[in-house]
């Protein structure tokens, strides 16, 4: 069976020097599923989840693969149209809510404004369906917060509405790039627990880009570990916390902390486990030969 | 007496409040520390946890005195600074250092590593005490030459201890230094801490939102919550006993990583 979303094969470098960014990442995720997309920084997870959005920096070309939304490749449609079928399909909830917020407008229109002038909807529904969606996470008098400005609420209650104006247009696929790593570790289990909720009841497509593998094993069905671009492992979460496979996985899990059992825990990844996935990442650039031209 | 670093007691901060500032007269004062009393023993590992608004990054640049107490008493090594004078303080900077959460931003980008380390200690980058504390943290002598934009986040944090144990401090204050770090290069850098107090006979305190990284480092740990200290206990007996409501739900907070812990 396809997934709603289905990366084959994705391949990107940096325009300038040629280095390679994705080196052939596969990724599925049925509708209605949630994968987490794991790593540490610079591994390409934030890439993916850009990439799918169409919204890479220009210094990033995608040399060859697929990204199929819905059975749609959106690399072979022209720029107008995939902006209209990400707009339609998809949404983001980001990192940091206070930069994804125009500090100079009200609540309101931040989140009517992508209903009205993206998908066309009347004023007046965009407005009642905003109202909807600030009720539904739990916003209290949602019709006062929808007049104030983004510095007159708290972090947990800036991500609340990036959430109800991610879910506003009912997306059939949300991209959530560390959603909580800028929050509190009680605010982070009640956003986490909120985004799971809402995913559960809309049947929403999720990809969870983390660098924390606790919060994947709350969340996620199945997970992707990326190093240096590659997906080292690609399982479901039950498989992978009771014995991950790839070497770099099951370092990356002993470096996770865990205080319910402290000597387990906090291990430096050994340096002999990143020279392999460095040799394996080397193995396979050797062996890479992009569709139509040689590669910088 | 000999054995305690610093006493704190009764220990309050207040700043006014601009936003409530009417146009004439004077702010109301904003309560960030409503008095905290401990002490440090030396040689010892201090965990300060809390969320955001806590006070806990208040507590500790009180601590260091880069924050004037408004009332309450704090001595370090027996000798009474709470309102000592920057003068005054500036003969026992050395003997108090701090790392701090941001190395790209507490490191200047236009000074070589060698240069960053050298500089409280009034040398040249070529000094061999340069060279020591890299070597103490693990780096090598030839980036000493190498500019902070050059290094990894964990490279930069190493840097910033690096700094901080040339100077041959008896205290540091760690604030949040491993939120910023992917969790290979904070079980690293943990690893160096644990290691380098021991080494160096440091006393430490480690100022965290996240529980979870405490328990391996910390031999006590202190919870404040808006401005107070809700509970103070041992490590082992906070993680297995934990006395206070708001201790529990922080403790709960923490995903563990395994699908059949319930959360």
């Amino acid at each position: 069976m396809s997934g709603f979303l289905e990366i084959r094969g994705l391949s990107a470098r940096l325009a300038g020097t040629g280095q390679r960014l994705l080196r052939s990442v596969d990724i599925s995720l049925p509708a209605g599923s949630v994968r987490g997309l794991v790593g540490e920084s610079g591994a390409g997870k934030s890439m993916i989840g850009k990439a799918v959005l169409g919204v890479l920096p220009k210094a990033v070309e995608i040399v060859e693969g697929e990204i199929l939304l819905d059975e749609q490749d959106l690399l072979k449609v022209p720029p107008a149209e995939r902006r209209r079928l990400i707009g339609a399909k998809a949404a983001l909830i980001p990192q940091d809510p206070l930069t994804a917020l125009n500090p100079s407008r009200r609540i309101g229109p931040q989140i009517t404004d992508r209903l009205v002038d993206i998908l066309g909807w009347e004023k007046a529904r965009a407005a009642s369906r905003a109202l909807e969606v600030l009720v539904e996470v739990s916003i209290p008098e949602p019709e006062r917060v929808m007049r104030l400005y983004p510095h007159e609420l708290s972090g947990g209650m800036r991500q609340r509405i990036l959430i109800a104006s991610a879910f506003a247009a009912e997306p059939k696929l949300i991209v959530a790039d560390e959603p909580t790593t800028a929050l509190d570790v009680t605010v982070q289990k009640q956003i986490l627990k909120l985004i799971s909720q809402l995913q559960a009841r809309h049947g929403t497509a999720l990809l969870f880009v983390t660098h924390d593998l606790g919060v994947v094993s709350k969340v996620c069905d199945t997970l992707s570990v990326l190093y240096a671009g590659k997906v080292v492992e690609d399982t479901t979460v039950q498989r992978f916390f009771a014995a991950p496979q790839h070497p770099y996985s099951q370092a990356l899990l002993a470096a996770t902390p865990r205080h319910t059992d402290p000597a387990a825990s906090l291990q430096p990844v050994p340096q002999a486990v990143i020279d392999a996935a460095m040799a394996e990442v080397a193995a396979d650039d050797a062996a890479w030969r992009p569709q139509g031209g040689a590669h910088g | 007496m000999a054995d305690t670093i610093f006493q704190v007691s009764d220990l309050r901060v207040d700043v006014p409040d601009m936003t409530r500032k009417p146009l004439f007269g004077a702010a109301p004062r904003l309560e960030i520390l409503k008095g905290v009393s401990f002490d440090i023993a030396r040689g010892t590992v201090l965990g300060i946890v809390g969320g955001s608004g806590s006070g806990k990054t208040t507590l500790g640049r009180t601590l260091v005195r880069l924050v004037e107490p408004s009332a309450g008493r704090l001595l370090f090594d027996g000798q009474d600074i709470t309102h000592l004078s920057d003068a005054d303080m500036r003969a026992l900077r050395p003997r108090i250092q701090m790392i701090f959460q941001d190395p790209m931003s507490s490191l200047n980008p236009r000074l070589t590593v060698g240069r960053t380390i050298a500089a409280p200690l009034g040398a040249g980058a070529g000094d061999p005490r340069v060279k020591a504390a890299l070597e103490q943290v693990g780096l090598p002598a030839a980036f000493a030459r190498r500019y902070p934009h050059e290094l990894s986040g964990g490279q930069r944090q190493r840097v910033g201890i690096a700094r901080a144990i040339a100077m041959r401090p008896d205290f540091i204050l760690a604030d949040e230094i491993v939120s910023g770090l992917d969790v290979s290069s904070q079980a690293q850098v943990l690893m160096l801490l644990e290691q380098l107090v021991v080494e160096l006979g440091l006393t430490l305190v480690f100022i965290s939102h996240d529980l979870s990284v405490i328990r391996r480092l910390c031999s006590r740990v202190i919870v404040l919550r808006s401005g107070e200290i809700v509970e103070d206990a041992a490590t082992a007996d906070l993680f297995e006993r934990p006395q206070h409501a708001y201790t529990r739900e922080l403790l709960d907070a923490i995903p563990i990583p395994d699908p059949s812990v319930r959360w």
